[in-house]
């Protein structure tokens, strides 16, 4: 098990330089001179050579990537260029808000995507399970900004419900930080669910075919008791796994959704970098993202192997 | 000759698949509504130029944001253009953007996944850390660097979301040739002295089809929501040609003036991803040899 | 002992009798500020903030005359080359350091010389600093320099805590200890930035708020829909096509300020390669241009009428506007006549804009209106940070793009239309305009400047180097229950006597 991990760990480590190396060479390629951006409205020649040479712009960029290579090594990100916050900083205060977020959204993609998910497996070709598949898929196709804007225009404009924007740490006033992510957390939980659902319904087909579940049926146990019991506890696995995914691809994933109800996180901070170049946050975010992104993958293989009892007892 | 039989089996077994296939396709309800849909749309922005419909971008100063009427069933836009014109042109553009994008993630990832599965080693070693690195990054977060750095255009933006799009499809395919390579036919094509060539394109290729055409079918449900992201961020469709995402760019600064500028686009965009998703679902039900 | 107990009594009981200061002020905000660092900041929704956190040597009134601040009177010798400014006495900054002339020669010293500093060309008449008593300065100018009092009333008058700075240096954004009448708090990039009241402000009287908190919200519908739900107190920028709804709403007031600013097409004149085609080379096909324009019909489409149309870099009703030059009336068979003049039927004229909705609306705007005198105009559709690389490398036929404006009347026009001037991407150069607005910059009497200015636009109204459109207007929504708000035109929140009702 354990050397299996180092291989996976082994084989992250090329591919986080190659992300590294994309990211990089990407946003070199940007048109657009971040000095430009930098030296204010006025655009003082004298400034513009001073912000080139601080940071490194006139340097070839393989200098450049050795230079931000060599810092992040040693654990410095750099600073924001627009703001000369400390990158690892404004990762550290972004990720809490991005982390609780997709908690959110995976609850109640979990609320709504397992029980129907069940349901549909259980109901196998009824209308029920037909409906079920055409919301799953509509879950699906919802393009989550226009969700987004209908559901701010509905719930906080037409009927102010709920606040529009913004974000509070649940730290400090649970109830508000709860008000204000709940919509997000919805827009992006509802297509998550789908997959879930769909998932979920294929898993337990898989699983109701099996013999212990007949023989759990034979034994005259109540078909609720067979279904939660013997059924989905082995229809878990898959679940599981792709939970662990969904939850590395939400790491950056929400992007437009947390640009439409302002919420201050990755997302945000990332598209908001690209667009005022501020190529430090940028690099910093995608490798931070990327890293999150491959960790889960990697847990999800390890509880997939975890959690499968074939595997376990090939160890 | 039986080689030459044994290496003609999986071709018939091939044509055998299509015909089942194809009546499983058409028996699947929703894979119907699904390809009804999708046509629908497909006509739309073939016949647009033909349709008695206003022109999409002549403006009217008099005319500006009015509600839906006789006039303009689906309203008139922020400088008073016809919407129900625009959406029909708009099609067009997320049609077009969801096909050829996927057209150039299929393209350029089949041939690299044929590659990586089929010669194995550090070749595929290679092709496979690229694809995941490629995969790690944030999808919209690649194509909109792309998109920043190719400038902002329609073409652009489907250059931008093929390549964000292809990892998948090097994925798929080096998983089906790595599943098909090892198959005694193949053994058998190489046993004769078949080049890697014939091999490739005669009898894995044709495994590789299927997968790749469910996958790719899916792919466009999510290139065209790419594509409505990207212009809704202004990066894609540029002024004053119409896209269903640029459409609801504008509409969300109008959300409380004029709702109706946000509702048909949005409602365009689900109704035709939804589309291609059935038909994918459809497809990847009727092509699966699981299921008999 | 009993005295002072007394006192600390009294004191408290005070504190407890007016829960009118116990008020909280939250105001949205339409972009997310840059560094918090007078010297280093170069965005204008920064210096929203700077109006609570950061006093001036001077400021302006509404109708832009400069008034004290922390400098509390000033003169300037006849030759125009030395001020003298006294300060205002018990003046504090919040870390306790006391505001005194050394703070002030330590402040200009820094917007001068700190690598970093985005100031310099705004001080750069300043030979020396000199202190003349505890609370007297004096400037030594190398040129006589009107603009330089207007200056003071900016970024550049801006006073910090010399304690933090020196101790601090370039990383003073992170913690800013001015001398304002709130103090900083904390900042959470694009969430929040929090001030409280600072108790020794020499002003705090008129301020009546505990705590005041900026919020970024981009989306100028969400903005609103925060200020209706109760969520901000007050917004800045709204969306001109809100303005009717927000004028109806009895919950809200309405507020509004012609900016400094202005709006116009860009034309490269003479600047690299690109410049050199018909629209550049041709000052009638740009008139032309301007004549196919009806400027009222672009502000009553786009903006509702809540702009104000322009043909200057001054807006009508500034006291700098030339009204020799009133804004001509569309003409589209003038504008064919004088095309045809120039040797064309119809033009090709690609203009880049910023992909941003309401300034792409503008430009169609513009588009479908010069077509019908024969332009045939592209628009490039670019990211604002690509658009600004093309202009001032020269890569560009015409551009879209505007200037936040400037309390004196140089700097929206000097940088622009001179030679040499900084952000002249027009590349125009007319040695007349030269003189005139240098000329215009040494004399403190405005009579003789706005014979200059007045000179130079009589050339620059036919050269058209930048074909102005229309001015913005700062509109601010506020909650009813605010009162004591006074619009400015500079486009700051100032909260001195702004209270709830």
């Amino acid at each position: 098990m354990l050397s299996y991990i180092a291989r996976r760990l082994a084989i992250a480590i090329p591919t986080l330089i190659l992300v590294s190396i994309f990211v990089f060479v990407l946003q070199k390629l940007l048109p657009g001179d971040p000095a430009l951006v930098l030296a204010g409205e006025e655009r003082d020649p004298q400034m513009l050579e001073f912000i080139r040479e601080k940071y490194r712009l006139n340097d070839p960029i393989i200098y450049q990537y050795v230079y931000w290579m060599k810092a992040m090594l040693q654990g410095d990100l750099g600073v924001s260029l627009r703001t000369n916050q400390p990158v690892l900083e404004l990762i550290g205060d972004k990720l809490p808000v991005t982390i609780q977020l997709a908690t959110m959204a995976m609850i109640i993609a979990f609320v709504i995507g397992i029980p129907t998910g069940i349901l549909s497996a259980v109901k196998k070709g009824t209308a029920i399970d037909y409906i079920a598949n055409i919301v799953a898929l509509s879950g699906l196709s919802i393009p989550n900004f226009w969700l987004g804007i209908m559901l701010i225009l509905l719930v906080s404009v037409n009927l102010g419900w709920l606040p529009a924007s913004g974000y509070e740490s649940p730290f400090v006033d649970l109830g508000r930080s709860l008000k204000t992510m709940i919509m997000p957390a919805f827009v992006l939980g509802t297509a998550l669910a789908a997959t879930l659902m769909r998932h979920t319904r294929s898993a337990m087909l898989g699983v109701l075919k099996a013999d212990y579940v007949r023989t759990a049926r034979a034994k005259g146990l109540n078909e609720t008791i067979v279904i939660i019991k013997h059924a989905f506890r082995n229809a878990l696995l898959p679940i599981v796994t792709l939970s662990a995914l969904l939850f590395g691809e939400l790491l950056a994933g929400a992007v437009l959704t947390e640009q439409i109800f302002t919420i201050p996180g990755f997302g945000k901070l990332i598209v908001d970098a690209v667009f005022t170049r501020d190529y430090a946050v940028v690099q910093g975010v995608v490798m931070c993202t990327a890293a999150g992104f491959i960790l889960m993958n990697l847990i999800a293989d390890v509880l997939y192997f975890l959690l499968n009892p074939r595997m376990r007892a090939s160890l | 000759m039986t080689t030459s039989i044994d290496l003609n089996a999986p071709e018939t077994d091939g044509v055998r698949l299509e015909s089942r296939a194809w009546k499983k396709l058409k028996s699947n309800k929703s894979a119907l509504v699904g390809c009804i849909i999708v046509t629908f749309f497909a006509l739309l922005a073939i016949l647009a130029p033909l349709l008695p419909i206003a022109d999409p971008i002549a403006t009217s100063w008099s005319a500006v944001r009015k509600a839906p009427s006789a006039a303009h069933w689906l309203g008139t836009d922020e400088i008073g253009r016809d919407i129900l014109s625009r959406m029909i042109w708009g099609a067009q553009a997320s049609l077009m953007a969801g096909v050829v994008s996927v057209f150039i993630a299929v393209l350029v990832g089949v041939p690299f996944g044929l590659i990586s599965g089929y010669f194995g080693g550090w070749v595929d070693q290679a092709i496979s850390r690229v694809a995941d690195a490629l995969l790690a990054t944030p999808f919209l977060i690649l194509a909109i660097a792309l998109a920043a750095f190719l400038g902002p255009s329609l073409s652009n933006a489907m250059i931008a979301i093929g390549l964000s799009a292809m990892p998948i499809f090097v994925r798929l395919t080096r998983g089906q040739v790595l599943s098909v390579k090892t198959e005694d036919y193949v053994e058998g094509a190489r046993a004769i002295g078949l080049t890697d060539f014939a091999i490739i394109s005669r009898y894995i290729l044709p495994n590789v089809f299927a997968p790749v055409l469910v996958q790719a079918t899916l792919t466009v449900a999510t290139a065209i929501i790419a594509e409505a992201s990207l212009s809704f961020l202004g990066l894609g469709q540029q002024a004053p040609s119409p896209s269903w995402g640029s459409m609801l760019n504008v509409a969300k600064n109008f959300m409380t003036q004029a709702p109706w500028m946000a509702w048909w686009p949005g409602a365009a965009i689900f109704l035709v991803v939804l589309g291609f998703n059935l038909l994918g679902d459809g497809l990847r039900d009727a092509l699966d040899p699981r299921e008999g | 002992m009993r005295k002072k107990l007394l006192a600390a009594l009294l004191l408290s009981a005070s504190t407890i009798i007016t829960p009118a200061l116990a008020a909280d002020l939250r105001i949205g905000l339409q972009e997310d500020p840059d560094v918090l660092d007078p010297d280093q900041s170069r965005t204008f929704v920064g210096r929203i903030v700077y109006a609570s956190l950061c006093d001036k040597l001077v400021d302006i009134t509404p109708d832009l005359e400069l008034i004290p601040q922390l400098a509390t009177g000033w003169s300037w010798s006849d030759d125009g080359l030395t001020l003298t400014m006294d300060l205002r006495e018990g003046a504090t900054f919040h870390d306790g350091t006391p505001f005194d002339a050394e703070a002030v020669k330590a402040n200009i010293d820094r917007s001068q010389n700190m690598p970093e500093s985005r100031r310099k060309s705004e001080v750069k008449s300043i030979e020396s600093v000199s202190v003349t008593g505890p609370l007297q300065v004096q400037f030594k100018l190398k040129n006589p320099d009107a603009t330089l009092l207007a200056q003071f009333a900016d970024r550049s008058g801006m006073m910090l805590s010399p304690t933090a700075t020196a101790a601090v240096g370039t990383d003073f954004g992170a913690a800013p200890v001015c001398s304002g009448p709130f103090k900083f708090v904390e900042r959470i990039q694009q969430d929040r930035i929090v001030l409280e009241k600072f108790a020794e402000y020499w002003n705090a009287d008129a301020i009546h708020f505990d705590k005041v908190t900026f919020l970024p919200i981009p989306d100028t519908t969400v903005r609103l829909a925060n200020v209706r739900s109760g969520d901000l107190d007050m917004l800045e920028r709204l969306a001109a096509t809100d303005a009717a709804s927000v004028k109806a709403d009895a919950n809200l007031q309405y507020e509004e300020a012609v900016s400094l600013g202005y709006q116009g097409i860009t034309v490269n004149v003479n600047n690299g390669p690109k410049g050199d085609n018909p629209f550049g080379n041709d000052a009638k096909i740009r008139q032309a241009f301007s004549l196919s324009l009806d400027r009222d019909a672009i502000n009553q489409v786009v903006f509702e009428g809540a702009f104000a149309p322009g043909n200057q870099p001054f807006p009508p009703t500034s006291p700098w506007y030339d009204k020799d030059y009133p804004i001509e009336a569309r003409d589209v068979e003038k504008a064919k006549a004088l095309l045809k003049e120039a040797g064309y039927d119809s033009l090709d004229v690609e203009v880049q804009v910023a992909n941003n909705p309401v300034q792409t609306q503008m430009m169609q705007v513009v588009q479908s209106m010069a077509a019908e005198a024969g332009f045939n105009v592209k628009l490039k559709s670019m990211e604002f940070a690509s658009l600004l690389a093309d202009q001032s490398a020269g890569e560009y036929q015409a551009s879209q793009v505007g200037w936040s404006g400037r309390v004196d009347p140089d700097g929206n026009i000097h940088q622009f239309m001179t030679c040499k001037g900084g952000i002249n991407d027009s590349k125009v150069c007319i040695p007349e305009v030269d003189k005139l607005l240098d000329e215009a910059r040494v004399s403190t009497d405005n009579a003789v400047r706005k014979a200059k200015y007045d000179e130079a636009r009589a050339i620059l109204i036919k050269e058209l180097p930048i074909i102005y459109l229309y001015h913005p207007t700062w509109i601010w929504t506020l909650s009813s229950k605010l009162e004591g708000f006074t619009p400015y035109p500079d486009g700051m929140i100032r909260l001195e006597n702004v209270k709830l009702k």
